[in-house]
This record gives structure tokens, sequence and C-alpha cells, in this order.
């Protein structure tokens, strides 16, 4: 009836982790008891969990992105005490198979549920606004999308108390994630994590990759985008040629587990360097799906604060598609010492190198914009500020692991720990941060407090050096990743200051919780009527803040780079006496979160092996496709006199504070 | 669903409007790019795994050419007669695309009943998918196809009962266009199958 689940699966010997279960358990009471009493049921489903609207979408794939940093951050700051105390011999808080959960659930966690939520969150939020567009392409898909990856997220979370999560690493190498060395439950939560929230990535990689192509505003060629929208297209072609490769192999995977196949096994003629060719193959383009929208953001935020047009927008964009190239025929250098031969590691080591160039050029571009520019220190352009320097030191470490003979000598060390987190904290996040600060105020109407935004900006930075220079040292001393305990007591000092650096980060998101709990409360007082606080030169900038449902009552016209910026220079009083016109949207739809719901289930019996239940969601899924596709009342037209009377409260709004 | 043409007819100078088939068919593409990157994984993979026979058959002892080839032609006719059904729907003729589709499904269901008897007569004999990971890479890359021809046979069944309730309108037009993409998109793919596994194999 069950399959394989029973009492055993739930952890009640494990104190940490009954504690969070009933905490966890309590404040999901809470939450929802609170919105059986103030009645918000019906206007979290009908404004939110069903809408299509592109701009709230990406308001919700933050939130979940927040909630999921906090899990994993409380995963890193356990790895942190572990690795604090168990040196010489001591066994520290966490046993080994526990341990190990947590370093796997911290990467997958940090890099699909946190890293990737964000990037796709701020391309739903801006993407559309900035090309001129009223929504995406496909916005019922979008909207799945979001959920798919919801109830992934969900999923991964009740592996916490309901069995186990894997303890492979947050890759699965192969044979150890095989069903020989990993009989439990905790790879399939893996796979089955991953594979629905990677469908949804990969819609909404096809999603916004045509919605950049054809949905573009009179006037704007592909040479006027602006960069992030440029780095969002590059970031959805890695998406679309990568993702399905992490399908594919992933699914190898489950048929290994599941139905006893041999692709990955040590016998049988499997071949273990198969997946983990073919993981890289999706994994590295991942890190530039990643880093990608991160440097479009960092281009918008100093062109804006600089009060300059970003030197070398061409070059930039051509940067951006080199890089996006390059991404594909770098794999190998995450496992030199396979042995594949000199020649093969010379070549992957080589273009790694040469990945270097077209991101030296977008450095030299940022600093080239920032010089004889006006540049104002608020709290977006210290965190790239901050970037410009994390990510060059990270992209400098980045090049001595591509040299295969140092390779030999640093794989799988701290070294690469501290590598891929100065690139991904100095990068992602540092860009993530600053693109949330950006372009609040489009989304909520009202800026982020500055004091605070700038205290969380420097207890990140000098957060992260304290953590992470530590290991930096120790790889020297032979210090390997993912150690439970270790024998040597003289590494123990600098694994406690990397603990302190853990701290600071904490203080650092502390920080952040502030500032948002705070600018909310006081959310008159930092109020934007204008919809452009920040002088800003492309098209989000145009409409006001929140931008009403159809972003734009006129499609807006361009004719240069920074369009905005150019019209804001000469008057526009042509374009603002044509008449409203009806306008098409795409209806809310509870299509998304009824299929992602069974999907969850699905996921949650395949795990458990409780097959009626598999078949049962999946003719779920089905049959609630299909009475999406048999629904034409899918859109609706929003008549003139509405647009009119909603522009006209915006006018009139801007005019009382003015 | 006279409204809703009614609706549309109001706005039919719209520019936005008029895009949005075109837009369906764009993006069905890029999909259908991306889905090619599944196969091209599955390819590598057999690639890689088909000397792995761990002592059990190799493609040359098993493949019967004649059966495969019959599903072939089945399939390569079903592109054609899909085809039809396409030029049939821009001369606006209903009843003929939907006999199109009809013969189309049946040819499907002749290569997918090929191939369930192929995988049948296989495990049958002891050549299941975890005798080998050669085999375990065979059924994977053929049953992926296959389940796509099915997904399309189930595609094609939808498409009847719109058009016997909608007729030929915005919504199904675009969607037969997109459904004739993913079926001639499996015959390619199918040709790459059948020169690569089993051609090869034989040779």
């Amino acid at each position: 009836m069950f399959g394989k689940l029973s009492l055993e699966a739930f952890p009640l010997h494990e104190p940490i982790l009954v504690i969070a279960g009933i905490v966890g358990i309590l404040g999901g009471a809470a939450l929802l008891g609170a919105l059986t009493y103030f009645r918000k049921w019906g206007w979290l489903w009908n404004d939110w969990f069903t809408s299509v609207d592109h701009k709230k979408i990406g308001i919700m794939y933050f939130i979940v992105a927040l909630i999921m940093l906090m899990r994993g951050f409380a995963d890193a700051l356990m790895m942190r005490t572990q690795q604090a105390i168990a040196a010489g011999g001591s066994a520290g808080i966490l046993p080994p198979d526990h341990y190990d959960q947590i370093f796997t659930a911290h990467g997958v966690i940090m890099i699909f549920f946190v890293a990737m939520p964000m990037v796709v969150g701020l391309m739903n939020l801006v993407v559309p606004l900035q090309i001129g567009a009223r929504d995406v392409a496909f916005p019922f898909l979008n909207n799945l999308s979001f959920w798919l990856f919801a109830v992934s997220a969900i999923l991964i979370n009740i592996s916490l108390f309901v069995g186990e999560f894997a303890t492979t690493g947050w890759l699965a190498y192969a044979p150890l994630s095989g069903i020989e060395y990993s009989p439990g439950v905790g790879v399939d939560y893996w796979i089955w994590a991953l594979q629905i929230s990677g469908i949804g990535t990969t819609l909404s990689g096809i999603n916004f990759f045509v919605t950049i192509l054809k949905m573009r505003t009179k006037g704007m060629t592909l040479f006027r985008m602006p960069i992030f929208t440029w780095t969002a297209l590059c970031s959805n072609v890695l998406i679309i040629a990568s993702f399905p490769i992490l399908t594919a192999t992933v699914a190898m995977l489950t048929l290994d587990r599941y139905l006893g196949m041999n692709f990955f096994t040590n016998d049988m003629g499997g071949n273990v360097m198969m997946y983990v060719n073919l993981i890289w193959a999706w994994g590295h383009p991942e890190v530039y799906i990643l880093i990608l929208p991160a440097f479009g953001v960092f281009s918008e935020v100093i062109a804006t604060f600089a009060r300059k047009r970003l030197f070398g927008y061409h070059t930039m964009v051509w940067a951006t598609i080199a890089i996006t190239v390059l991404s594909f025929i770098v794999w190998l250098h995450h496992f030199f010492t396979m042995g594949a031969g000199a020649n093969v590691n010379a070549f992957f080591g080589i273009m790694t190198m040469i990945i270097a160039i077209p991101t030296g050029v977008k450095v030299f571009n940022w600093i080239f914009t920032i010089f004889r520019g006006r540049l104002e220190l608020t709290s977006p352009v210290l965190w790239t500020l901050g970037f410009i320097i994390t990510f060059t030191i990270g992209g400098m470490t980045g090049v001595m692991l591509a040299l295969p003979a140092a390779n030999f000598v640093l794989h799988n060390s701290l070294f690469v720990i501290a590598h891929f987190h100065n690139v991904i904290i100095g990068g992602v996040v540092f860009g993530m941060m600053a693109g949330l600060t950006y372009w609040f105020p489009k989304a909520f109407g009202f800026v982020l407090d500055e004091k605070w935004g700038k205290r969380a900006f420097w207890c990140w930075l000098i957060g992260f050096y304290v953590a992470f220079i530590p290991p930096y040292i120790l790889a020297f001393y032979g210090a390997v990743r993912r150690m439970q305990s270790y024998p040597n007591a003289e590494w123990q000092p600098y694994m406690i200051i990397a603990f302190v650096g853990a701290l600071i980060i904490m203080a650092g998101i502390a920080c952040t919780v502030i500032q948002i709990v705070i600018s909310t409360r006081n959310r008159k007082a930092y109020e934007d009527v204008t919809g452009d606080p920040w002088d800003g030169r492309t098209l989000e900038w145009s409409t006001s803040s929140p931008a009403p449902f159809y972003n734009f009552a006129r499609l807006p016209v361009v004719g240069d780079i920074d369009s905005f910026w150019s019209q804001k220079q000469r008057s526009n009083e042509q374009l603002e006496n044509t008449p409203y016109t009806d306008i098409h949207m795409p209806k809310n739809t509870a299509a998304g979160p009824i299929i992602s719901i069974f999907a969850m289930i699905f996921g949650f019996a395949m795990v458990w092996h409780i097959w009626w239940l598999a078949a049962f969601s999946a003719v779920g899924m089905l049959v609630s496709f299909l009475g999406r596709v048999f629904n034409d009342d899918i859109d609706y037209y929003v008549p003139a006199a509405e647009v009119e009377r909603i522009e006209r409260a915006h006018q009139q709004r801007v005019e009382a504070q003015a | 669903m006279a409204t809703e043409t009614l609706h549309h007819d109001a706005h039919a100078d719209e520019h936005e409007h008029h895009d949005a088939g075109a837009t369906k068919v764009f993006g069905f593409w890029v999909y259908l790019m991306s889905d090619l990157v599944i196969f091209g994984s599955l390819f590598a993979t057999y690639a890689v795994l088909m000397r792995g026979t761990a002592g059990g058959p190799t493609g040359a002892d098993i493949f019967e050419l004649p059966l495969i080839l019959g599903g072939t032609f089945a399939l390569l006719i079903s592109s054609f007669t899909f085809g039809m059904g396409v030029l049939a729907m821009n001369a606006n003729r209903v009843g003929q695309v939907k006999m199109w589709l009809a013969i189309t499904f049946i040819l499907g269901l002749g290569f997918l009943g090929m191939e369930v008897y192929e995988f049948h007569h296989f495990i049958h004999e002891g050549w299941g998918p975890d005798r080998s990971a050669f085999l375990s890479a065979f059924f994977t890359l053929v049953g992926t196809h296959g389940l796509h021809v099915l997904f399309g046979m189930i595609w094609i069944l939808v498409m009847l009962v719109q058009l016997s309730t909608k007729g030929l309108n915005d919504v199904t037009r675009p969607r037969i266009l997109c459904l004739s993409l993913f079926w001639h998109f499996l015959d390619i793919v199918w040709i790459c199958v059948f020169s690569f596994v089993y051609l090869m194999g034989v040779l």
C-alpha cells in the first residue's frame, strides 16, 4: 500500500531533525492558521498562485528562493560548526551519514533552489518590461514553470522529515549514486526534485528565448536591447541547450536504480565516467546560466549610477556571446584526473583559460564605465564594486585550476570549494542582491532602505573573505572537501576562522531581512511615485511602480540604446496624446498549480515506490493538462476606458506628489 | 465559440494578436531543438556503451532488419500522410484533415506495434535492458523515441476531437502545425536511429 514508506522513515532518533520538524510543523500551522484567520486564501489563490502576470511570478520566485536560502545557509552553518569542532579525533556534532546529507543538500539547494530561482525570477520581473512587452510569450507555461520549481522545493524539504536525502554530493556521481551503493531513498529524492524542477527550467528557457526574440516593441533591434536582456537571452540559450542533457542523464540514473539497467554501473558494460561527462556537459553551462544574468545586472547598475552609457556596449554583447559558446567546450576541466590523456586535458585547459578573455573584456568595460562618470555609491553600486574585485580573484584561482598539472594537486581539495564560492558568492549572490535592490521599487513601488542595504553588503563582503581565504590556505596543507572530521589539529584555527566568516555572512542575511522589514514598514516614506527612482536608462523605468498589470498603456517605440534616457532628454508630447486602445491580456489559470501538485505527488510516490499513487498522479497530470488544452476561455481585452482610468489615477498620484 | 470568433474579429487589425500563432510555432521549434538535445545525449551514450555487451548479444546478433524496415516505412509514409493533412488544412477541408490524421494515427500504431513486438521478443529471449549496458542504451534510446510516438498519437486523438468540436480556427491551426513539426521531427530522429543503431549495428 505505501511502498517502501513505513514509520521507520521518520527520523525520530535524530534530535536536530525532530526539533527542526517540530519548528517546521508549528511554523507551517501558524502560517496556515493566519491565512485562514485573515481570510487570505482567496486573495492568495486568485491574485498570486494562479496569476500569469510575469511580475508576480518573478516575486514568487524570489520569495521561495529567499526561504530556501535560509535552509541552505542553515546547512552551511552546521557544516562550518562541525568542521570547527571535529579536529584531532573529535567526532563533532554530526554523524558522518547526517553530515553527508547536509553537504549534498547545501549544494543542491543553493544551486537549484536559490540561485536558479533568483535568476529566473529576475528575468521574469525585468525582461518583459525592458523589451516593452505586455507579458511573456507563453504566460500559462510561465506559471507552470514556477509551480514545477516550487513543488520540487517542497519535495526536497519533505526529505528532511520523511526518509533521508542523498549522501552523494550535489551531482550524485555514479556509481556511488547507483542502487548498489545508495540503496536508500535519498538519491531518489534528489532525482525527482531535480527532474521536476528541471523541466520547469527548460520551459522557462524556451519561454524567455521566444519572448525576447518575438515580443520586442517597435524599433528595439537586437543591438538596442538592454544588456540585462542580452545576458538573459544568452542564459536562456544555455538552458535550452544544456538542461535536456541533465534530464537525460538523471533519467538514465533513474533507469539504473529502478529497472536495474547498467548505464553507470561498475560491471555489465556500464561506464561511470559517462555519467561524469554527461553531468558536467550540463553542469558547466549551468554556472554560466547563473553568472551571465548577474553580469547583466552589474552592467545596468553601473551605467545607471555612473550616469553614463555603458562603455563598449557591443563588446559587452559579443563577450557574452563568446562566453555562451565557450561554456560548452570546457566541461572536462572538472575531472582532469579522469585520465583522458595529456592532449585532451591540454585542449580543455586552454579552452578554459580562453574564457577569461571575454570575462576580462567585461571587467574593463565596467571599469571604463565608471571612469569619468559621476558614480553614486548606492548599495547596488557597492555590490557591483565588491563583485568586480572578488570575482576577479575568483577568476584567477579558476585559471589556476585550469592548468591540468596544478589541477592534479588541487582536485577535490578545499581550493576547489574556495574557488567556486569565490565566483558564486562574489558573482551570482552579489549580482542578485544588487538586482534585488535595484529593481525592488519596480516590483513594489517603494525603494529599500539604503543604510541596512550597505550593512548587508559589508557583512557579506567581509564574511566571504573571512570564510573562504582559510580553505584556500588549508588546501595547500592537504585538506580535502567533504570532511566530516580530520585528524590534523593544526587545521582547526583556520576552520574556526572560516566559521566566524560564516557568522558574519549570517549577519549579512539578517541585515537584508531587517532591510526588507523596515522598508516595508516605512513604505510611505520610501514610496516611488515616478516609477523612475534612479533616473534610469531603460524602458522598465518608463512605466509606473509597481508597473500596471498590462505593463505599458501604450507600447513604447525605441530608437536607440538606453532609449528611455534619450527619451527623457527630449519632450514627448506627441506620443502622450495618442488615444488608449483595448489591451489583449491572458487570464489567470489554475492549471499550473494543479498539474504541479500532481507532479509533486508523482515524485513522492516514485521515491517511495508507491506505484498506484504514481499511476494515479500521472493520470492526474495528463487530465489536468488536457483540461487546459480544451479550455478556450484563456484571454480577454482590457477596455481602453479602464486603461485610461488606471493611467489617470497614476497621473494624479504623480501630480499630488509634485 | 461564436462569441469568441466575433470577439477576435473586433480586434482583427491588432498587430499583437496576429503574431500569436506564429509565436507558438516558433516556440515549438525551440522546444524541438531542446528535445533533440535529449536524443543527442542518448545517442552519445549509446555510442559509448554499444560495445559494453558484457558477454551478452551484440546488435548484429539480435537485430532483425526486415521487421525494422517495415516499421520504418510505416513511419516514413505517416510523415507523408501528415503532410497531406496540412495541405488539406491550408485548403480549409476539415473532413480531409481528419481523414489524413486518422491514417497517420494508424501508421503510427503500426510502427509502435513493431517496436512493442521487438521489445517483447528481446525481453522474452533474455536480452532485456538489464542484461548489459549496450541493451540498456538501446532500449532507452529506441524506447524514448517510441514514447514520443505514443505521445504524438495521443495528441492526434486530441486534435481529432478538437477538429470535430471546434473545426479549424486560430487555436487549432497552430496546434496542427506544431503536431506536424513534432511528427516530422520524430521521423528524422528515427532515420538517425535506423542508420546509427540498426544499420551500423548489423554491419
